[in-house]
């Protein structure tokens, strides 16, 4: 086994995207550093990509030397860009884990809870990945740690309405 | 200062938050742009605030801006003080927008370090976390330099959250601070055997990816994961081991012996399961199978079996996965996949681009002599049907790289190569023009015997050139006229019709084409002349001559006027030259001769790294300053680079320095070495073949004579379809000769090296090719260093992660410590701090007591009880660390505006034990109390005992517990649960302000006793008091109603609900039983409607039925109170 081979097995994501159907960007998080146009452009690129595809296909594009990993789930597309050789099950599985999390955090997820709470949808996904590496493969305690953290959070908005005086 | 801080507070009650903004640009989609540039300026006034809410509030703006691609760069300062703040919710959202927004190239990074450093070694968990996330994302060299010893330090951390995120960002500081490793490396080890198996995964993969990427370091591991690989039962960790595994098996034989039987064990498990994470792990189990050991040929087959399965199946994404998988397999085992190629081509058919592509790429890896032709046939079906320029361009170049893989292994039959490449020119809008012209280029110069062909094609090529070149949409494909002028040119000797090639090659329409290929026209258009004029002078054909002559001088300059330098430059000198000969030519002087000279000689192709291969002379010192370097103003003068196209850069000579008699010598002689190795460069010594003999270099291409049947011909344009006929035809009389002379035929060898190692089956090396066929191997230097080292990447990151780490730790090695400030966090404690610890004192000694009772009773397994205590005291820490906080910083617990909790009863998680359902209840006597009613249903048939209910309180929101408890304390239920019974208590919780729903966490923790014994069970809920269930039905004459509203202090909202279906009547009875209303005055479809809250807060509705819709306008004397129930009124009925 030469280099080049031993170069393909890593697991590790570049970036993950969230998307609606309309196109509309939900959320992106970056494993890997770009230029903010260079982001731009790749978003635009493959959300088209992905949009195009055929419900029926598979989860699979290559793209450069990446693959995309996506599913949508009800109007939303989550996507994650992998490297060429890694496990792509593995990582419809992680996919698929994340909106579990979700699911579990704000009770029957829909678009609009992410959209106006997407700083959690946030919290939530660096809880379950950090770096591009997976790192608590337990719901529950995922889910745990969320909650607690939530709990020393008093959320801004209240903090807004209380009275001031 | 006091004004200030007022006016703060005032202006902020005016400020949107996240939701309004969202909603804002959701509700101004027309004008976005200018509604988010109007917000980006509020952002600015509220950023120059004092008040860290504030900011805070904007920089979390900020962030869903960045989201939908707006830079916020400029906001990079403020983030940091968000960072910095000292509440948990502010810091969060700063780190947040941290990892979002920098990166290695942010300057004020530089500044967060010791912010950094502060909240690692924070006593909060979520503080250290919410750092070490963050870090994460844009650690940079000088962060991981600072830090390593911090978060090395974390790595021990007690508690496994932390530890666990510690383990994982160690990865990056690593990469980006490889002086780390080694000091780090034992205390990584150690996590592998963590207690905490979250802890224990990150150990694994953090090993696993350095031990990917140098895995001759870590072998002396192997026994380790060996250990974890059987006694593991995390799919991802198991996948992370298998997949080291088959890094370290290459290595280490034996290994891959001892491996073999757990490996196929987990195939065999997995493979019953159905699920997709059994299958998604027997899959890479596979993989790393075919990758690890490549002798084990039955595990082989089983892998191939249970493949064939995936392909088959309807599911597109197993068909996808088991064609990627086959082309592990495929490497090691081209045979075994060999026999599956029905399906492959099966799947060429598929609708999905992925699984074509898949499919191609496993083709490539199965073609032989004997099917390349039929394969690529198929493919050109396909090239044909294809939608798509990707899908296309990727077929195209599939075509390519199948046919020229191996040094041309697989074709029999050249005219057939170059005819399916002048059939690819033919393709529209491809952006792979210069890949074709390559292998045009390549086939000719390498394989003599199909020259003539070859340029009887390109010939006709360039006489169709206005095809080609027509469309400004195909320019991707004229780079082919680059090959053809070029083939043509140099070997015009080949060349039937020279005269009307070059006249192709003179027409205006030339201009038009992009640069570089000009330029090649016009060097190659004067080997034709050349040639021409040979043939003319030597037929005696003087006029002849002297009219091609003038046929140049009329139609060069059209590209002396050229406006690339280049094509400028060789047209104004050739310009010349032909002039010359003109004046010659009228003087009678045989001039032909001269003119070929100047491009005689053969052409050698030169293998890419040749250049790279020559060795240094001894002594030479390639880094040494031959004269002083010249100053930054004379650089200036330098010419730039980029003027001439890339493909002529070759033959310009960078001006040198004057040098020594003796070093001028020694360059003469190394340039003479690499004009006789370089193709492109035109001999001007009149017997270069003379030359070339006394080079080693040349003598030793092995060329081989293979001499075998006659070269096909077939006229006009080339059909690839009718060498395919042409070619079974032969194949077929071949294998009836050798049948007749029954002789051993001598087995030709060609490019002997490749040959040997090969494995192909006799029938595939009896096709013989249909050629003369010499293929040249590619030249390299005479003592070429035989090093592959030039195949690494000298960036890849990862490199310099290879530290042998079985070296004992030099002390230089050591991480760097900022001590002082490490002392410092450590030794000035908070003033908080002792309070906390006095108030742990009191849960643990409970514990105790309670470990006691347990004890006594004796029927647990000790196993169980420990796990249970262990959580329990996991727990109570961090209750230790929410009291902390919440004395440090005035804490109210999470309190979710969530709009989905206006049902009365509501149900909270079930179990497989109990169901809880609850109701909320204003109590008219007290104010600020509510009674929650909570059933509890036992859906077991194991009896439930020692129910115990407690709640998180917030500030606001209390249970109302017995005198002299704790707030740690739960409530007992004053009852015990018979399976299948259910029963009913009540909660008072006290409230202070009612203006907002909220939610409480709680837990229920019981006992469960069944025939099998007694287990401590806990069930986590939450509560959520939506604003309808602080109000209380109350009815209102409307007399009084008018006067209410009247009054005029009332604060007035309204909502439009559109989508209505259900009757008014209906709808009304909804809000009253919902919301606790009461209708005051109904009159056709339009109703008043009053309530009352237990603060004595009046809400008045008039609700409007429309076509569809419902309009709702409130009134109430607190105008949040009132949004906050409209909104909850608006989630109901939008539900209707």
């Amino acid at each position: 086994m030469n280099e080049g081979q031993l170069r393909q097995q890593t697991w590790k994501i570049h970036f993950i995207l969230l998307f609606s159907r309309q196109g509309k960007l939900r959320l992106q998080k970056w494993y890997t550093t770009l230029p903010d146009k260079e982001k731009k452009k790749i978003i635009r690129e493959i959300v088209q990509i992905i949009l195009s595809r055929n419900q029926k296909t598979s989860s699979f594009v290559d793209w450069k030397d990446l693959k995309l990993v996506y599913k949508r789930y009800a109007s939303l597309y989550f996507c994650c860009a992998i490297e060429d050789q890694d496990n792509e099950l593995l990582t419809l599985e992680v996919v698929h884990r994340y909106v579990e999390l979700l699911d579990r955090y704000f009770g029957n997820v829909c678009e609009l809870d992410i959209i106006f709470n997407f700083e959690k949808a946030y919290f939530i996904l660096d809880e379950f990945i950090i770096g591009g590496e997976v790192q608590e493969t337990s719901k529950k305690t995922a889910v745990k740690a969320i909650e607690e953290s939530d709990m020393l959070q008093e959320t801004v908005e209240e903090y807004m309405n209380k009275p001031a005086f | 200062m006091a004004l200030k801080m007022v006016k703060g507070s005032i202006d902020r009650m005016f400020d949107k938050n996240l939701q309004d903004l969202v909603r804002g640009i959701r509700n101004h989609k027309e004008d976005e742009a200018k509604y988010i540039s109007q917000c980006i300026d509020e952002i600015k006034q509220e950023l120059k605030q004092d008040n860290i809410a504030v900011k805070a509030n904007a920089v979390c703006k900020l962030t869903y801006l960045q989201m939908l691609g707006y830079d916020i760069s400029w906001a990079a300062f403020n983030i940091i003080e968000v960072m910095s703040a000292s509440k948990f919710t502010f810091k969060r959202i700063g780190y947040l927008a941290a990892s979002q927004c920098f990166h290695e190239g942010t300057d004020v990074i530089m500044l967060t370090t010791n912010q950094i450093r502060k909240d690692l070694s924070s006593p909060n968990q979520y503080d250290t976390g919410v750092a070490l996330t963050g870090l994460s994302c844009f650690v940079t060299p000088d962060l991981a330099r600072d830090l390593a010893n911090d978060i090395m330090t974390l790595m021990s951390h007690t508690k496994p959250y932390i530890r666990k995120k510690a383990v994982l960002i160690m990865y990056k500081v690593f990469l980006k601070y490889p002086e780390s490793l080694r000091p780090a490396f034992p205390r990584l080890k150690e996590k592998l055997e963590d207690p905490d198996p979250g802890v224990q995964s990150a150990a694994v993969n953090v090993i696993c990816e350095l031990a990917r990427r140098n895995p001759k370091n870590y072998l002396s591991l192997a026994p380790l994961f060996f250990k974890l690989m059987t006694s593991s039962t995390n799919n991802w960790v198991l996948i992370k081991i298998i997949k080291l595994f088959g890094a370290l098996t290459p290595l280490e034989p034996r290994l891959g012996k001892k491996l073999i039987e757990p490996l196929t064990n987990l195939i065999h498990s997995h493979s019953q399961h159905r699920d997709l994470t059994g299958i998604c792990a027997s899959v890479s189990v596979l993989i790393s199978l075919s990758s690890g050991m490549p002798n084990h040929s039955a595990s082989i087959q089983l892998c191939v079996q249970k493949l064939r399965i995936l392909i088959e199946d309807s599911d597109q994404n197993l068909k996808y996965l088991g064609l990627l998988a086959m082309s592990k397999i495929l490497k090691t085992h081209p045979k075994s996949v060999q026999s599956h190629k029905d399906l492959i081509l099966q799947c060429l058919d598929d609708k999905d681009e992925s699984i074509r592509l898949r499919a191609l790429d496993l083709l490539y890896g199965m073609v032989s002599k004997k099917n390349l032709m039929e394969i690529v046939k198929k493919l050109m079906i396909h090239v044909d049907k294809a939608e798509g320029t990707t899908y296309r361009d990727e077929l195209l170049t599939k075509i390519i790289d199948i046919c020229s893989q191996s040094n041309y292994q697989y074709i029999t039959n050249f005219e057939w190569y170059i005819s399916i490449l002048v059939e690819l020119t033919r393709l529209e809008g491809t952006r792979h023009g210069h890949l074709i012209a390559a292998q045009m280029l390549d086939v000719a110069i390498r394989v003599k015997a199909i020259r003539r062909f070859a340029v009887s094609q390109m010939a006709m090529l360039l006489d169709n050139a206005h095809l080609i070149a027509s469309n400004a949409q195909r320019n991707g494909i004229c780079e082919v006229l680059y090959a053809a002028a070029w083939i043509c040119g140099e070997f015009s000797e080949h060349l039937e019709e020279a005269n009307q090639t070059l006249e192709a090659m003179l027409r205006p329409k030339v201009t038009t084409l992009p640069g570089h290929i000009q330029a090649v026209y016009v060097q190659n258009m004067v080997k034709l002349y050349a040639s021409i004029l040979q043939q003319k002078e030597q037929a005696g054909e003087k006029e002849a001559a002297q009219e091609i002559t003038q046929l140049m001088i009329e139609r060069l300059p059209q590209f002396v006027q050229s406006a690339d330098l280049e094509v400028q430059e060789r047209a104004s000198c050739i310009l010349q030259l032909i002039k010359y000969i003109q004046k010659l030519q009228i003087k009678e002087v045989p001039v032909a001769e001269e003119v070929i000279a100047l491009f005689a000689g053969e052409l050698n192709p030169v293998a890419p790294k040749a250049q790279k291969k020559v060795p240094v002379p001894e002594g030479l010192d390639l880094d040494a300053w031959i004269n002083e370097p010249p100053s930054d103003s004379e650089s200036e003068d330098e010419k730039p680079k980029t003027i001439f196209h890339e493909e002529e850069q070759r033959h310009s000579r960078h001006r040198q320095p004057e040098i020594d008699e003796e070093e001028l010598a020694r360059r003469r002689e190394a340039r003479k070495q690499e004009q006789a190795n370089n193709p492109f460069y035109i001999k001007s010594s009149p017997s270069p073949q003379k030359r070339y003999q006394d080079t080693p270099g040349v003598e030793h291409i092995p060329v081989v004579q293979i001499d075998l049947s006659v070269p096909l011909k077939v006229p006009g344009m080339p059909m690839s379809d009718q060498y395919v006929k042409l070619e079974e035809e032969r194949r077929h009389k071949q294998k009836l000769e050798k049948d007749k002379k029954k002789k051993k035929q001598k087995k030709e060898k060609r490019g002997k090296h490749h040959r040997h190692n090969s494995l192909h089956t006799e029938s595939e090396e009896d096709i013989a090719p249909a050629h003369h066929v010499d293929i040249i191997t590619e030249e390299m230097p005479e003592n070429a260093l035989p090093s592959d080292e030039d195949d690494k990447d000298p960036n890849d990151p990862y490199k310099a992660l290879d530290i042998d780490l079985d070296k004992p730790l030099a002390d230089s090695e050591k991480l760097p410590v900022q001590r002082h400030r490490n002392v410092e966090t450590l030794k000035s404690p908070d003033s908080e701090v002792p309070l906390v610890e006095k108030k742990s004192k009191k849960p643990k000694k409970k514990e105790k007591k309670h470990k006691d009772k347990e004890r006594d009773k004796g029927k647990k397994k000790e196993k169980e009880k420990k796990v249970v205590e262990e959580e329990e005291e996991e727990k109570k820490v961090i209750l230790q660390d929410l009291h902390y906080f919440s004395s440090c910083c005035y804490l109210l617990l999470s309190l979710v505006c969530c709009l989905g909790t206006v049902q009365t009863a509501e149900s909270i998680p079930i179990t497989s034990f109990l169901n809880l359902t609850y109701d909320i209840q204003g109590n008219l006597q007290n104010d600020s109390q509510v009674t929650v009613s909570v059933i509890f249903e036992n859906k077991s048939t194991s009896f439930l005992k020692s129910m115990e209910l407690n709640v998180l309180d917030s500030l606001n929101t209390k249970m109302l517990r017995p005198e002299g408890s704790s707030v740690h304390d739960g409530i007992p239920v004053p009852f015990q649960l018979p399976p299948g019974i259910s029963n009913e208590a009540q909660f008072v919780f006290t409230l202070q302000s009612i203006v907002m729903a909220q939610k409480l966490k709680g837990t229920l923790s019981f006992i469960v006793k069944n025939d099998e014994g007694s287990t401590h069970e806990k069930l986590d809920f939450k509560l959520h008091f939506s604003c309808a269930s602080y109000l209380i039905t109350t009815p209102c004459y409307s007399d009084a109603f008018a006067k209410l509203l009247e009054s005029g202090d009332l604060h007035m909202s309204s909502i439009k609900v559109d989508g209505i279906s259900i009757s008014f009547q209906h709808l009304l009875a909804k809000i009253c039983f919902h919301h606790h209303f009461s209708v005051v005055e109904r009159v056709d479809s339009c109703a008043s409607m009053y309530s009352r809250s237990i603060q004595g807060h009046h809400v008045c509705l008039l609700v409007k039925k429309g076509e569809n819709s419902v309009s709702i306008d409130g009134k109430c004397n607190d105008s949040t109170l009132l949004s906050n129930l409209l909104d909850e009124m608006k989630e109901t009925l939008s539900k209707c």
